[in-house]
């Protein structure tokens, strides 16, 4: 079961800045050095050894109702070691990056080689160049005191949305990822990854109780990204969804027509078919999209991608976690389906190159097949005929988190900002409720695609590993979708 | 094995006169085995540690942490969570917990005997447990995962305020993800069980709820939609009073953000329904003998015969009600602030099983699970709407299989309409026990 969140609002954790140095991460551990533990891992037998080496680093501030509840950062250092015998995988990390360390390590991910006598195997290192993030403002040369202003500055924009908004929490993280990843096949790449990102609840207070809005920033960017991306527009946003809801009335219990704004439900995708399309759950059985390529999954017009390299957004990285670069990767063209997305595993197992999907949370983590950014590109129509043209429906403008089991295609996704559409015009707003579908049900009841596109950023779970993701998509159409409120539809 | 405590204390020697410091350490081992068709597909041996300084100077508060048990980079964290204290709000609340001459419980969560458990042992589990899926029914078409995981934690506190506890325990668990397949139809189902020992794991329990959960779902059809009573499975109540949880918290409370904010002495539910947070009774997998400010753990009734009698506060919350801490810190390591959560909450039981609860509502729905629960739930509002899967029920029987359906209602509302609590108490991992918990006037949503 993936649990994904359209809302990066946890806080602290997977993100960090700090240092300032543009050193190349290949200086955490010295080749020679990785040449000889590659070589131990695999002394007992093995196909396949591999180093990942991170260090990472984050700071985040919180302001809840004005005030400054914590500044925090942290520091992180380690590396991961597996070991790969036929259909096998060894793994152990550590947190000693020197060289006694990172031999204990691999010795324990041997472990799983127990035939043993694997013979002597020379490895030679050859260091790939990859596109580097660029960084105009490293978020560690920034003053605390300057992101406690941007807080600040973000809460008075909420406030000043009027009296009903009673609660504000602000949050800001950066985080630092320097990573080098060595394997046996002679692979030696590195990266520096550097993100940034901010989010904002506004607690509305009314006659009818308390409604919540919420908005998140979230790029692949430096502290540049708020030139670009105006705090005081997202706080306007997520105040102004907590007051519309005061007057919401409960969503309608039922099948109806719905409405998908740009941006708003690029994860509604990733669940309801983008998790369905990781070779992991492919190569065992448990996707309804298993031996589906060449078959039409979807409606026509529809065109979902998965895109590492798609331009700052949420889940953009220049290199896997397996150091391998990232790519976009067409998944369905035109309805029809085209290929999964891969890591290294997998695709070893089928004989093709990695997808450039391996991920992990971190040192401490194995990576599996993850997304990118996920999205569907635009087609045609005028977004203000396909509201026109439903008769109707919900037009949902927001999504918070869902759900999918991979094995049936059944999803859920609560909708946060949500409003009935009748007469082929908004009128009402909803109170929040959970949306349900099955993936391929969903995908072929697509009926409209607009002309316009916008990415959201989210935080997606799998196996208990979480990572930044992309999703977006055109404001479009999708002909039923059973919505679970309490009021008759 | 490190003594946290040792290096806990080294650390807060550091601190300087006229600032608060806390030190928290933990270290942990996880062994983790992943089978697939009676191979090893994973085999994991992960080591966590970590230290994390708060510092607390002219009430405004730091934070920083450290990946590693090193004297001088935890010394590092300490001037890193000063000068990021610098920069916090001046706040009269703030503070670390003060000894309150409360005695610790003696709970006894380690298990020696699982330090010595052999690998081929774990895994020979996991083996023998997708072997007994598999051969579980002739319908069971995969088994995606098969997983025995171990480990120990360890975790020490020491505080310029003269705290000074340290703490471990043992877990295991077995946990298997099965896929059924009828046809063209195609369900899935968990099953696992929890123990402080491999001794205490039940290899044929997990079993046998995986391929119950997967095969009883084959040809489930969306339902019509109705009001319904619905019977929430163990772990489905579990879920929910996780959800209840994050209402009772008095830090949500007290902020305004709960639905429960002002209504201590209000009957918020059924006469019958009576939730505590018990930390001390060491059945309950989130046992535990001390908080992660270091107080000593306490039973904290939140609801009793129906009543709201009180949230649950760590020494922060507690500040700002006006109250003392309930001893309900709680943190997800070294790398966070300690928040206010629940550590064991549970229903007190009622009399009748769920088969008796199940021929008592004579018609209503079986829950078996729900999703989208981060989404779908909103501990402001109390609007409750989720995924489920499960069976209705009829004239007191199981009947037809049913998914794609939504069950809603309000947090108020199904407190209020709580039609009959089981005596089937499950010990699951997490924060939460199981119960079989029947609720009426629930709109299912579906075709």
């Amino acid at each position: 079961m993936e649990a994904c969140s359209a809302a990066c609002s946890d806080g602290s954790s997977d993100l960090a800045p700090m240092a300032t140095a543009d050193s190349p991460s290949t200086d955490l551990v010295s080749t020679p050095v990785l040449e000889r533990v590659l070589h131990e891992a695999l002394r007992r037998g093995g196909d396949f050894a591999e180093v990942f080496v991170e260090d990472r680093s984050s700071s985040s501030v919180f302001l809840d109702n004005r005030k400054v509840e914590e500044l925090s950062s942290g520091r992180d250092r380690g590396a991961g070691i597996r070991v790969m015998v036929g259909e096998t995988t060894g793994f152990a990390h550590t947190a000693d990056l020197s060289e006694a360390g990172l031999l204990s390590a691999a010795e324990a991910a041997a472990a799983v080689a127990r035939e043993g006598g694997g013979g002597v195997r020379e490895i030679a290192l050859v260091k790939k160049s990859s596109e580097r993030q660029r960084v105009a403002t490293m978020p560690s040369t920034v003053s605390k005191s300057d992101k406690v202003g941007l807080l600040l500055r973000a809460d008075d924009a909420a406030r000043s949305a009027g009296g009903a908004i009673a609660q504000v929490s602000a949050g800001y993280g950066d985080g630092r990822r320097r990573i080098l990843v060595a394997n046996s096949d002679g692979l030696l790449a590195d990266d520096d990854r550097v993100r940034t990102r901010f989010f904002i609840t506004c607690v509305a207070t009314g006659d009818s109780g308390m409604q919540t809005g919420s908005e998140s920033l979230a790029y692949t960017l430096g502290y540049e990204m708020f030139d670009e991306h105006p705090v005081e527009e997202a706080a306007a946003k997520a105040a102004r969804r907590a007051v519309t809801k005061l007057e919401a009335r409960p969503a309608p219990s039922g099948v109806l027509p719905i409405v998908l704004k740009r941006g708003s439900g690029g994860f509604l995708f990733h669940e309801a078919c983008g998790h369905g399309l990781e070779a992991d759950h492919i190569l065992k059985d448990s996707s309804v999209y298993t031996g589906r390529v060449g078959q039409m999954v979807a409606s026509p017009g529809v065109t979902l991608v998965d895109d590492g390299t798609f331009g700052p957004n949420w889940g953009t990285l220049a290199i896997d976690d397996e150091g391998r670069p990232t790519q976009r990767n067409v998944l369905i063209q035109d309805g029809v389906l085209t290929d999964y997305m891969w890591d290294y595993v997998r695709a070893r197992k089928k004989g093709r190159p990695s997808s450039g999907n391996g991920r992990r949370q971190s040192y401490e983590d194995l990576p599996m097949v993850r997304m990118t950014n996920t999205y569907l590109i635009a087609g045609e129509e005028d977004p203000d005929e396909i509201l026109a043209q439903t008769p109707k429906g919900i037009y949902v403008a927001q999504l918070g988190g869902g759900q999918v089991n991979t094995a049936t295609g059944d999803f859920v996704f609560g909708m946060t900002e949500a409003y009935l559409i009748e007469g082929g015009r908004i009128t009402e707003p909803l109170r929040n409720a959970n949306l349900i579908g099955n993936g391929p049900d969903v995908l072929s009841k697509i009926d409209a695609i607009g002309n316009d596109f916008e990415m959201s950023p989210g935080t997606c779970g799998k196996d208990g590993q979480n990572v930044a993701v992309g999703c977006g998509q055109p404001t479009m159409r999708v002909t039923g979708v059973t919505i679970g409120g309490t009021a008759s539809a | 094995m490190p003594d946290l405590l040792g290096l806990a204390r080294r650390v807060l020697e550091k601190a300087g006169a006229d600032e608060d410091v806390e030190v928290y350490v933990s270290h942990g081992r996880e062994t983790s085995i992943r089978v697939f068709e009676g191979e090893i597909e994973e085999l994991t041996a992960a080591e966590s540690a970590g230290v994390g300084v708060r510092v607390i100077s002219e009430g405004r508060q730091g934070f920083s942490y450290v990946g590693a048990l090193d004297e001088s980079a935890a010394a590092d964290a300490l001037v890193e969570a000063r000068d990021n204290a610098r920069f916090a709000t001046i706040d009269e609340h703030s503070g670390l917990a003060s000894p309150d001459g409360v005695a610790a419980p003696a709970l006894h969560l380690w298990r020696e005997e699982l330090i010595s458990f052999p690998t081929d042992e774990k895994v020979a589990l996991a083996v023998a447990l997708e072997r007994r899926v598999r051969a579980g029914d002739s319908r069971i078409r995969q088994v995606v995962s098969s997983d025995y995981v171990d480990g120990f934690g360890e975790t020490a506190i020491a505080t310029s305020r003269g705290i000074e506890v340290s703490s471990r325990q043992t877990g295991c668990y077995l946990f298997v993800h099965a896929v059924a397949g009828d046809g063209d139809d195609t369900q899935t189902g968990f099953g696992y069980s929890v123990g402080r020992a491999p001794a205490e794991l039940d290899l044929e329990v997990a079993a046998s709820d995986a391929v119950d959960r997967a095969t009883r779902l084959l040809g489930a059809k969306k339902a019509k939609s109705a009001r319904v009573t619905a019977v929430l499975d163990r772990r489905v109540t579990a879920t929910l009073l996780g959800i209840l949880a994050g209402t009772l918290s008095g830090e949500e409370v007290v902020k305004g953000r709960s639905l429960f904010a002002g209504r201590v002495g209000e009957m918020v539910g059924v006469s019958e329904l009576t939730l505590v947070d018990d930390p001390t009774n060491p059945l309950a997998y989130g046992a535990s003998e001390f908080d992660a400010e270091g107080l000593a753990c306490r039973r904290n009734a939140l609801i009793s015969k129906g009543e709201l009698t009180g949230f649950l506060y760590n020494t922060y919350a507690a500040n700002l009600a006006g109250t003392s801490s309930t001893a309900s810190a709680v943190r997800g390591g070294f790398r966070t602030t300690p928040g206010v959560g629940a550590q064991a909450l549970a229903l007190e039981p009622g009399v009748s099983d769920q088969s008796e609860i199940i021929s008592q509502v004579g018609d209503g729905f079986l829950v078996q699970s729900i999703t989208g629960v981060h989404s779908g739930v909103n501990r402001v509002s109390g609007d409750f709407s989720v995924g489920a899967e499960g069976l209705m029920i009829r004239g007191g029987e199981l009947a037809e299989p049913v998914r794609e359906v939504t069950i809603a209602s309000t947090i108020q509302r199904m407190l209020q309409h709580v039609v009959a609590i089981g005596s089937d108490i499950e010990w699951l991992p997490g924060a939460a026990t199981g119960v079989t918990l029947a609720i009426g006037d629930i709109a299912l949503s579906g075709s």
